[in-house]
């Protein structure tokens, strides 16, 4: 008996531990591929140079046109959702009444399972040529579109955790704004907003992290052209794109072609992780002040 | 207008703005799901559920697609859901508050913020190089089970909370091991919760197409794959292969694809939302 429970919980930690290999694996793949990529082609070629033609004859391994298209992309994501997502937030909690809050809330998560694959289909052949109605130069692949629609997909994600942020303020605070004499307005970004402001600050980053690692919306909408420019209107190319680009391709496996892909994810990597752990240190460190 | 007045003014104005804000997102999606209808409801028929891709948009259709994606959803429900139950029953009821629990905690929250596409590259080297699989649907699966485990694991651990402490000192008091109170007491009364979690973390993977074109699923699969060693192809991938065509006729195969895709999601999240629903209504502790 107490060996088999023994042996039971030894498998349970296993599955536990898995985890661990997994973020070990992840990390040694990336490094491994990574290294053999920097060896042949220098750090500061790649930091430095102004383009990335990898596939080309000609070859550039500047990675800042591909960072330059993933911040496009997710700052006019953010632009979209952060203003739409932070007043449903505020909305839901100081004004609508609890049974619209308890209907509405599931519609609104809706957003996020709809596959990000639709999200573009939608991007590219419904909202481009509606935008291109009233601006004329927008092209066929644009960064404006795609962030448009990838800002709408995240809409949920900073509503709903910037309404837990909201909602876990104490309601004395509350009460005490409007025993001042407050409107709800006024309480809500007087009072509440910044009494929660460490939780809202940890959904924008999380939501910021999410968009730098989407793909399909921006590698259909988008266009695949990594270009080092913040014009929102002419086809560009994020790092996610292009390990996709890659991947469909027949570059042979070992090939510094190939390898350009473990490098630009690395990138990606490395920029996704420094957001989340960012966000934990936040939440760490400023949320357990009403305890 | 005095001050009081010009402030009940903008606090209405907030008021119908926030309302504005919550139906903006709904409004355009539903905009978009009829205009996916429109485009792609008559497409649909029994020829395009049942024939193979083709070169040519009006004979081409979708079996390899769907039973690529129900193999998928079957192969990583088999992986992930013992993987991540037992993971979130040691963490919740068999670790201790240690440093190295804790390092487990951090390092599941950070493996849930991974983009997908990394999963990909992680598949790419582990499954179909170094194993040597191929873009087989083994490959495909293992991806995504290692994708939705930390989403598995922490539902898991939510459902685990749920149940009271009350219900382990009981069964703990009639003699019952830590094991035999898991497996009799804890894991029962938490199903529901658990199932509901890998559902919908299941519908994620249904929606998946990046990592999977990353470790090299084709677009053009001319068989239904009929064991897990097979090659593939799945709904969002064979979406995405006609969306970035220019010919409209595979346009409208795409938005043909896409209902059938939306359809799966959906039923897999009714499942879910319906098991909570049934879960809250039995248990009253």
């Amino acid at each position: 008996m107490r060996v088999q429970e023994k042996i039971i919980e030894g498998l349970l930690w296993l599955s536990a531990a898995i985890t661990i290999l997994i973020t070990v694996s992840i990390i040694w793949v990336l490094l491994s591929e990574s290294i053999k990529f920097f060896s042949e082609v220098s750090i500061v070629r790649f930091l430095t140079e102004k383009e990335w033609t990898p596939l080309f004859a000609e070859k550039k391994f500047g990675i800042m046109p591909l960072v330059a298209g993933t911040f496009l992309t997710t700052a006019i994501a953010i632009a979209v959702a952060l203003p739409i997502g932070l007043t449903i937030a505020i909305y839901l909690n100081e004004y609508a009444h609890a049974r619209f809050k308890t209907f509405i809330k599931p519609l609104l998560e809706v957003l996020a399972t709809i596959p990000t694959v639709v999200y573009g289909f939608f991007a590219l052949t419904v909202v481009t040529p509606f935008l291109q109605s009233f601006i004329p130069g927008l092209a066929g692949f644009n960064a404006l579109s795609a962030g448009i629609v990838m800002g709408i997909m995240i809409i949920p994600m900073i509503s709903s955790l910037s309404e837990d942020a909201i909602s876990a303020v104490p309601r004395s605070l509350r009460e005490a704004a409007y025993g001042m004499g407050s409107t709800r307005l006024q309480t809500a970004f007087g009072v509440m907003v910044p009494a929660s402001s460490s939780g809202i600050l940890v959904s924008i980053i999380l939501a910021i992290s999410r968009a730098v690692g989407e793909t399909m919306i921006v590698a259909i909408a988008a266009g695949q052209q990594p270009r080092l420019t913040l014009n929102p209107l002419v086809p560009i190319e994020t790092i996610t794109t292009y390990i996709v680009q890659v991947s469909m391709g027949d570059v042979p496996h070992g090939s510094l072609e190939y390898r350009t892909i473990f490098a630009a994810g690395m990138t990606l990597f490395v920029f996704t992780f420094l957001l989340n752990n960012l966000s934990f240190w936040i939440k760490k460190k400023y949320q357990e002040k009403y305890d | 207008m005095t001050n009081s007045e010009k402030n009940r003014l903008k606090d209405k104005a907030f008021q119908v703005f926030g309302i504005f804000c919550t139906f903006i997102g709904l409004v355009v999606l539903a905009i978009f799901l009829i205009d996916i209808i429109i485009e792609g409801v008559g497409r649909i028929d029994w020829d395009f559920l049942t024939s193979l891709p083709s070169r040519r948009a009006g004979r081409a259709g979708i079996l390899t697609a769907w039973a690529g994606t129900i193999w998928i959803l079957v192969l990583s429900a088999l992986i992930a859901f013992p993987l991540g139950i037992a993971a979130g029953i040691y963490l919740e009821e068999y670790a201790k508050k240690t440093k190295l629990s804790n390092f487990l905690e951090i390092n599941i929250a950070n493996l849930a913020g991974v983009p997908s596409i990394i999963y990909g590259l992680l598949g790419l080297e582990l499954f179909v190089r170094m194993m040597n699989l191929g873009g087989i649907l083994l490959a495909g699966a293992l991806t995504l089970s290692l994708l939705i485990l930390p989403i598995v694991i922490v539902t898991t651990r939510e459902a685990i909370k749920a149940v009271p402490r009350t219900i382990r000192d009981g069964s703990f008091a009639l003699g019952a091991s830590k094991w035999q109170t898991v497996w009799n007491q804890v894991l029962p009364a938490s199903i529901g919760g658990i199932l509901t979690g890998v559902i919908l973390a299941l519908s994620r993977a249904v929606g998946e197409a990046a990592p999977l074109i990353v470790i090299g699923a084709l677009a053009y699969v001319p068989f239904v794959p009929s064991s897990p060693m097979d090659e593939f192809t799945v709904l969002p991938i064979q979406i995405f292969n006609w969306t970035s065509r220019p010919q409209a006729a595979f346009l409208t195969n795409a938005a043909a694809a896409i209902i059938i895709l939306l359809l799966i999601t959906f039923l897999l999240n009714g499942i879910a939302v319906y098991l909570r629903h049934r879960q809250q209504k039995k248990i009253k502790w």
